[in-house]
C-alpha cells in the first residue's frame, strides 16, 4: 500500500504547521535569544523596543504565570533566561507583534547587559570539572579486569563522534489559538503531544485538560521535535495566556539551527582484549556524552549508548561507563538512533583498532563475535539472534569474495584512486528504555455508513506511521482503505501519549488499534450471528461481506454496522495497550528493556581520490531483519532514509561551534546534509524475511531507527580507503570523516588543527 | 506595478517590488504548496517555475522563490506546485506516489516543481539530465533512492516525445493541464515594461540581477528599497564573439554561460566545470556579474574568468571604463569600483589550440556547496615552453586571489614535476588562508597544492607520487 498522504503531498496540499489559515488577531512572536554561552544576566532593557511599530507585548521570564521550568527528566531548563544563560540561542525574551516582520524589527531593540562566565564547550573538560547532569553509569557483564589478563591481544585507544543537525525540512513551530474559558488550541510540530501538552501546562498554570494540542503532520522530525519542540509551544502558550489572542511562532532556519539541540557528540576511551582466536574476551570503555547546557534528554540518551556500545557482539566482559557532561551548547537531544549510534562506533573503532594492528580485516573479527540466540547482553537480556543469518546472507547475496578481489585489484592498478570496503552489522533494541513509556492508546469510530475514523498517538512524520494504522483497521476489519481515515494526533482525543520515538510507534499505536478494532470486530460478529441464526464463531468479515464458515452471506459491511447501531450497540471503543514482559532494573543494570532487536549486515564500498580528498560511495549493499514486513514500500523508504542520514553524519555533515560556544555551522550554506550526487551510486536491500513471532505489530519489526547505525560503515570504508593509500597512517576514529580529513590522513597531515568540538 | 501570470492567472501587484516572490505566493495568494525551508537557496523547497518568452518561443526555468523578487517575476509566467495539478495525480506526482519518493512530503512541492519544468525543457531526457533538474532539492527522508527511480520513470516517458512540442506532449500525457496551451499568447499581451525603462539603469537606485546573494545577505532590508532590476536590460545580456575575443553581458546567468554555443565549443570540459558549481535553480538565477561584484572569495566564477585573465568594463550611467578583473578586488568585500558603477559586462581572449584551461574545486559536499577551496589555471604552450600562465584561486584569503608570483613563475618553463612542485610553493606564500567552517587554514593550504597538481594531472596526465 502507498502511503496514503502521498495523494497531498505530491499536490502541494498538505497542510503543515506554515500553512494552517491564520485567524484573525494572530500576533507573530519572535525569541530573542542569548548571544554569549555563559553568563550572568545584569538587566534586560526591553523599553525601546516595546515602542517598536506593531509591538503588542514582550515577554520576559518575569512574566511566567506558572513554573520557569520546561525540563522534561530533570527540571533544570528554565523557558526564559532568568539570572543566567547557559548557552548561545538560550530564550530570554518573546516579541509579540503584529506582523512578523514587525517582531523581527523589535528583537534589535531589546538591550540585554550579561556579564560573562566562562564557557566549557568541550565534554571531557566539563567532566573533569564535574559538571555533570546525573551521575555516570556503568553497564557491565563478566570481569573485564581479570579477564584482560587472559587476552593473547589488548589494544586501547580513543574516538569521537561529532553531532549532527536534524535539518528536518519544515522548521520548529506553534500556533496557539484561545478558546472560552481559558482554554488554549495549540498547533505543534511536535514528535510528542502530551510532553508539550505537559510543558505548557507547567508554564501557564493551567490544568492539562485546559490544553488541547493537535498534530496534523510533521515535515520531518527524526527526534529534534521529541522534546525540542515544547520551548515554542509553551512561548506561544504562554504568549496566548497573557495576550488572549493567537500567537504563531514559525522558525526561521537560523533561528531552529542556532536554538536547538542536535545530536549529541561523545568523545571515548575503549580497551579491547582478544584470544588467538580472535573472540573479543573483554572490552571496557568510558564515554563522555556532550549533554549541552541542559539535560533535556540526555539521560535517556546515554542510556542507549551503553546498551548499544557492543553493537551486535558476543562479549563475556564488558565494562562500560558513561558520563553525561554538562556543557554551555544547546541541550542536546533525541536524533534517529537516540545515542546507540555512537555506542556502535566505539565497538567499531576499537575492532578496527584491532584489525588494524593484527593486520587482519576487520570483518574477521566482527564475523567471529556475532550474537547468537541465547546470548546475553551486559545489561542481562539474552536475545533472540539473526546476527548470522542477516550476515551470511549478505556475503553470499552480494558475493564479498569477488567484491573483496575487485576493491584489491582496484588498488594494485589505480595510484590516484583508492577503493576500501567495510562491513557493518547491527542490533538495535526495540522498546523506549524507559519502560513506562512503552504505553498507548487508539480510539476508533465506525460511523453508520460504514466509514471509519481512527485516532492514536502517533504522530506522523514522514515514517508512515498513519499508512500502517489504516492498514492494521482495513486488515482487522477487512474493509477497503478508502473507508478509513486516520485523524490528526489530538490530546483530547487519545490522552497521555508516548512521543513518537524510539522506533517504536508503529507497534504501539497498531496494537492499541488492533485491539479497538477487534473490540468493535467481536460486536459486530455478535450482531451478524444474532441476524443470520449462527454462532458467533462462524462468523468472519471477508472484503467486505459477512462470511459464514467461509462461505459469503448477503450481509455486507455497511448492512451489518447499521444493523448494529439500530439494535444499539457501540461502534467506538478506545483500547490502551502496554508491551508485555519488559523492564528494567537501574539499581543492578541489569533487565529485559527490549521487545525485540533488529538485526541487519551493510557492506560498503567507497572510493576515494587520492589528489583531492574527496570521494563517492560506490555501493552500500545490505541484508535487514524486516520480520515481516507489513509495508515494503514504506520500509524500504526507511531504510535508504536512515542509511542516507547515516553516512551523513558520518562523512560531510559537521557541526562546528567556536570555543566561546557560538554555532559556525549555523546554515544550509555551512552545514551539508547529503544532497542527491552524495548519496551511493547503488544501495541494494534485501529483505531478510523471518516469520518468527515477535512482539511487534503484524509481526513486521520496527525500521525507523535502525538503518541509521548502517552509516557508521561509511566511515570504516574511508578508513579503509585511506589506509590503502597510507600505509603509515595512524587513525584518529575523529567522525565525521570529512574530505578534510580524508585528505590529511592521506598525507599523514591531520590533527595540525580541528575544527570540531568533541 | 507589476504584471505577471501565477499559474493560471494574470496577477497586477503594486506591492514593492522588493517582495519576495516566496512571500507574495504564500502569504497574499496563500498558495501553501510552496514551502520555506532555508531562505537561502539552498534547499529547493520553494521552488517555482519562470516561463519567458525568448526568441520568439516560451522557456521555463526554475528558481527558488525565497531569493526571487516580484519585479523579477514581471511580465512571466510563475508556476507553483498547485499550478501543475491536473485532476488526480499528474504524471510526475503518479511517479513519486507509486516509487514511495515521498516520505514527510514538505521537500515533494519543490521536486514536482523542478520536474515540471524538466518535462517542459529541451534537454536530452534520460535519468541524468533528470537528475541534474532536482540538484537543488534536498530531501532530508528518503535517501533519494526512491526519487532516482521515480525521475527514471519519468525521464522515460519524456524520451518518448519525438515532437519538438514539450508544452503540447506535457499536457497530451498529463504531465500538466492544459492551461499550458495557453501562456504564450497571453505573456505575449502583457505589456509589463516599457522599453524606457530598460534602455537605462538607474545608478541610484539598489541595483538587483538575480538577487542569489543579495536577499541572502540583505533579505530584511530588500524589500522596502527602490531596486532597479538588471536581469531584463538588453544591454547587460548577450554572449558574443569578435575574433577570438568573447564578450559577456553582466546579467549573464550562469545557465546561459552553460547553454552558450561559444562557451559549449573552447571550454570541452564546461559540463564538468559546471556541475561543481551550486544547483540548477540557483544557476539559472545567479548572474556573472553579481558574482564578481559579491565579491566573495570564493566565488566560483570569479576564479575562472580571473584565470582567463578577464577585463571588466565598469559603467556608471555616463562614462564606462576597464579594469582587469584580477585587480578588481581591494579588500574583503572591496571592490575597485565606485558605488555607482556596475558591470556592464566583461571580455577575455578564449583558448586557444595550445591553451590549457581547468577549474577545480572541493568542499565538504561536491556539490551545490561552497568550495574550501577553488582554482582555475589558464596556459598556453608554444614548442614545449609556457608562454602564459595565469593561476587563481579561492577559499584561501580574504578575496579570490590572482597567484601572481606562482603564475609568473611558470612562464618560459617546461612542465615537469619539479616545475609544479616549485610553483605549489611558491603560491603558499602568497596566500593567507583562515580556519572557517569550511576547512583549517592547514588543510586548505595544502589543499590548493593538490589542486594546483590535480590542475596538471587533469591537462597533462602529470604523475606525482
Amino acid at each position: 500500500m502507498k502511503n496514503i498522504d502521498s495523494y497531498t503531498h505530491t499536490r502541494g496540499e498538505s497542510i503543515y504547521l506554515d500553512d494552517i489559515a491564520i485567524v484573525q488577531g494572530t500576533l507573530y512572536a519572535a525569541c530573542f535569544d542569548a548571544t554569549i554561552a555563559h553568563g550572568k544576566i545584569v538587566s534586560i532593557d526591553i523599553a525601546e523596543a516595546e515602542k517598536c511599530e506593531g509591538v503588542v507585548k514582550i515577554l520576559t521570564h518575569k512574566d511566567i504565570t506558572g513554573q520557569n521550568q520546561i525540563g522534561g527528566i530533570i527540571p533544570d531548563e528554565p523557558l526564559l533566561a532568568a539570572d543566567e544563560v547557559h548557552f548561545c540561542g538560550m530564550p530570554i525574551a518573546l516579541v509579540l507583534a503584529t506582523t512578523e516582520q514587525e517582531a523581527r524589527q523589535a528583537l534589535k531593540k531589546i538591550k540585554v547587559h550579561i556579564e560573562s562566565l566562562p564557557v566549557i564547550t568541550n565534554a571531557r573538560e566539563a567532566a573533569a570539572k564535574n559538571k555533570l547532569i546525573i551521575p555516570p553509569r556503568t553497564f557491565s557483564i563478566g570481569n573485564s579486569t581479570n579477564a584482560f589478563a587472559t587476552c593473547t591481544h589488548v589494544f586501547t585507544g580513543q574516538c569521537n563522534t561529532n553531532g549532527q543537525e536534524h535539518l528536518y525540512i519544515e522548521t520548529q513551530g506553534a500556533y496557539a489559538i484561545p478558546q472560552e474559558n481559558g482554554v488554549i488550541k495549540i498547533y505543534s510540530s511536535t514528535q510528542g503531544p502530551t510532553a508539550v501538552q505537559r510543558a505548557v501546562c507547567k508554564v501557564t498554570g493551567l490544568g492539562m485538560h485546559q490544553i488541547e494540542i493537535d498534530v496534523t503532520r510533521l515535515g520531518g522530525g527524526f527526534g529534534g521535535k521529541e522534546d525540542q519542540a515544547n520551548t515554542w509551544a509553551a512561548l506561544c502558550a504562554l504568549a496566548t495566556h497573557i495576550t488572549k489572542r493567537p500567537v504563531k511562532y514559525a522558525l526561521n532556519r537560523m533561528e531552529d539551527m542556532r536554538m536547538t539541540g542536535k545530536r549529541h557528540p561523545y568523545s571515548s576511551d575503549f580497551k579491547i582484549g582478544l584470544n588467538d582466536d580472535l573472540k573479543i574476551i573483554a572490552f571496557e570503555t568510558t564515554t563522555y556524552q556532550n549533554a549541552g547546557a541542559a539535560a533535556d534528554l540526555s539521560p535517556a540518551v546515554m542510556e542507549r549508548t551503553l546498551f548499544h556500545c557492543t553493537n551486535t557482539y558476543f562479549i563475556p566482559n564488558v565494562t562500560a561507563t558513561a558520563f553525561s557532561c554538562k556543557t554551555n551548547l544547546p541541550p542536546n537531544t533525541a536524533f534517529r538512533g537516540f545515542g546507540g549510534p555512537q555506542g556502535m562506533f566505539i565497538i567499531e573503532s576499537a575492532i578496527a583498532t584491532a584489525a588494524d594492528a593484527l593486520e587482519v580485516d576487520a570483518w574477521i573479527i566482527q564475523q567471529k563475535n556475532l550474537l547468537k540466540t541465547g546470548d546475553e547482553l551486559p545489561y542481562g537480556q539474552k536475545v533472540q539472534s539473526e546476527a548470522n543469518e542477516c550476515w551470511d546472507k549478505a556475503f553470499v547475496k552480494y558475493d564479498m569474495a569477488t567484491l573483496q578481489k575487485n576493491v584489491a585489484n582496484f588498488n594494485d592498478n589505480n595510484t590516484l584512486f583508492k577503493k576500501g570496503i567495510s562491513v557493518m552489522p547491527i542490533c538495535f533494541g526495540i522498546s523506549f528504555t524507559n519502560t513506562l513509556m512503552n504505553q498507548a492508546s487508539a480510539l476508533v469510530h465506525v460511523y453508520t455508513d460504514g466509514t471509519v475514523a481512527v485516532s492514536t498517538g502517533a504522530v506522523e512524520m514522514g515514517q508512515g506511521v498513519n499508512t500502517k494504522m489504516v492498514q492494521v483497521v482495513a486488515n482487522t476489519f477487512s474493509i477497503s482503505a478508502t473507508k478509513i481515515k486516520v485523524n490528526s494526533t489530538n490530546t483530547y482525543r487519545v490522552a497521555n501519549t508516548s512521543p513518537s520515538a524510539a522506533s517504536a510507534t508503529a507497534d504501539l499505536n497498531g496494537k492499541a488499534t488492533l485491539l479497538a478494532c477487534t473490540a468493535i470486530l467481536n460486536r459486530l460478529k455478535s450482531v451478524a450471528a444474532d441476524i443470520l441464526h449462527v454462532a458467533d464463531s462462524s462468523i468472519s468479515i471477508q472484503n467486505e461481506y459477512v462470511f459464514v464458515d467461509n462461505k459469503i452471506s448477503a450481509l455486507n459491511w455497511g448492512t451489518l454496522v447499521l444493523t448494529a447501531y439500530n439494535k444499539r450497540i457501540s461502534l467506538s471503543e478506545s483500547s490502551h495497550y502496554a508491551t508485555p514482559d519488559i523492564y528494567f532494573d537501574k539499581a543492578t543494570e541489569k533487565g529485559h528493556p527490549f521487545a525485540y532487536h533488529v538485526y541487519g549486515t551493510a557492506i560498503t564500498e567507497v572510493t576515494i581520490d587520492c589528489i583531492r580528498g574527496t570521494y563517492q560511495f560506490d555501493a552500500v549493499k545490505l541484508v535487514h531483519d524486516f520480520g515481516n514486513s507489513m509495508n515494503p514500500l514504506i520500509d524500504l523508504g526507511q531504510i535508504e532514509g536512515g542509511l542516507v542520514q547515516g553516512i551523513g553524519w558520518m562523512t560531510m555533515e559537521e557541526i562546528v561551534y567556536d570555543i566561546n560556544g557560538k554555532l559556525k555551522s549555523n546554515a544550509l550554506s555551512t552545514y551539508k546534509v547529503p544532497d542527491i550526487y552524495a548519496v551511493p551510486k547503488c544501495i541494494e536491500i534485501d529483505f531478510l524475511q523471518t516469520e518468527k513471532n515477535n512482539a511487534a505489530i503484524f509481526n513486521s519489526k520496527a525500521v525507523g531507527e535502525p538503518p541509521l547505525m548502517y552509516g557508521i560503515g561509511a566511515y570504516f570504508a574511508l578508513h579503509n580507503a585511506v589506509k590503502n593509500f597510507n600505509k603509515k597512517l595512524t587513525p584518529t576514529f575523529d567522525a565525521p570523516f570529512t574530505p578534510e580529513k580524508v585528505l590529511m590522513n592521506l598525507y599523514n597531515k591531520y590533527g595540525v588543527e580541528s575544527n570540531s568540538n568533541k | 506595478m507589476i504584471q505577471f501570470i501565477l499559474n493560471n492567472n494574470e496577477i497586477k501587484t503594486s506591492l514593492p517590488k522588493g517582495t519576495l516572490l516566496l512571500d507574495f505566493i504564500r502569504y497574499h495568494q496563500r498558495l501553501t504548496g510552496t514551502k520555506i525551508g532555508c531562505r537561502e537557496g539552498d534547499c529547493g523547497a520553494c521552488s517555482v517555475l519562470v516561463g519567458e518568452i525568448k526568441n520568439n518561443e516560451l522557456y521555463y526555468r526554475s528558481a527558488t522563490s525565497c531569493l526571487m523578487a516580484i519585479g523579477n517575476a514581471n511580465g512571466k509566467h510563475i508556476v507553483t506546485v498547485e499550478g501543475t495539478n491536473i485532476e488526480g495525480l499528474n504524471f510526475i506526482q503518479q511517479s513519486f506516489a507509486n516509487e514511495g519518493a515521498t516520505q514527510c512530503g514538505f521537500c515533494t512541492p519543490g521536486f514536482m516543481v523542478a520536474l515540471a519544468g524538466y518535462a517542459l525543457s529541451k534537454n536530452k531526457k534520460n535519468t541524468t539530465t533528470a537528475i541534474e533538474a532536482i540538484n537543488g532539492n534536498i530531501c532530508r527522508c528518503t535517501g533519494y533512492k526512491s526519487i532516482e527511480r521515480a525521475v527514471t520513470i519519468i525521464a522515460e516517458k519524456l524520451a518518448s516525445n519525438k515532437s519538438t512540442d514539450s508544452i503540447g506532449f506535457a499536457i497530451e500525457h498529463q504531465f500538466l493541464p492544459d492551461y499550458f496551451s495557453s501562456i504564450f499568447n497571453r505573456l505575449i499581451s502583457i505589456h509589463s515594461t516599457s522599453k524606457n525603462e530598460l534602455a537605462t539603469i538607474n545608478t541610484g537606485y539598489k541595483l538587483l540581477a538575480g538577487g542569489t546573494d543579495l536577499y541572502v545577505q540583505q533579505h530584511e532590508t530588500m524589500v522596502d528599497s527602490d531596486i532597479d532590476f538588471l536581469v531584463a536590460k538588453p544591454q547587460l545580456n548577450g554572449i558574443t564573439q569578435v575574433g577570438n575575443i568573447c564578450y559577456v553581458g553582466g546579467a549573464t546567468t550562469v545557465t546561459d554561460l552553460f547553454e552558450s554555443n561559444i562557451f559549449l565549443q573552447h571550454f570541452p570540459n564546461l559540463s564538468t566545470h559546471i556541475k561543481l558549481v551550486s544547483s540548477t535553480p540557483i544557476r539559472n538565477m545567479a548572474t556573472l556579474a553579481g558574482n564578481f561584484v559579491n565579491a566573495s572569495p570564493i566565488g566560483d566564477f570569479t576564479i575562472f574568468f580571473m584565470a582567463l585573465n578577464a577585463q571588466v568594463i565598469l559603467n556608471n550611467g555616463k562614462n564606462s571604463r576597464e579594469v582587469p578583473l584580477q585587480q578588481l578586488y581591494k579588500g574583503y568585500k572591496q571592490l575597485a569600483k565606485a558605488e555607482d558603477e556596475y558591470i556592464e559586462q566583461f571580455y577575455f581572449e578564449l583558448p586557444a589550440a595550445n591553451s590549457y584551461f581547468n577549474f577545480e574545486k572541493v568542499c565538504k559536499r561536491t556539490h551545490l556547496d561552497i568550495a574550501s577551496v577553488n582554482t582555475a589555471i589558464n596556459i598556453l604552450i608554444e614548442q614545449n615552453v609556457i608562454t602564459t600562465a595565469h593561476i587563481a584561486a579561492g577559499g584561501i584569503g580574504p578575496i579570490p586571489t590572482y597567484l601572481v608570483q606562482a603564475s609568473n613563475f611558470l612562464v618560459g618553463k617546461s612542465i615537469g614535476i619539479k616545475l609544479i612542485e616549485d610553483c605549489i610553493e611558491l603560491a603558499k606564500t602568497e596566500i593567507a588562508p583562515i580556519s572557517d567552517v569550511r576547512g583549517t587554514a592547514a588543510y586548505k593550504s595544502f589543499l590548493l597544492g593538490q589542486l594546483i597538481k590535480a590542475h596538471f594531472i587533469q591537462l597533462f596526465g602529470l604523475q606525482f607520487n
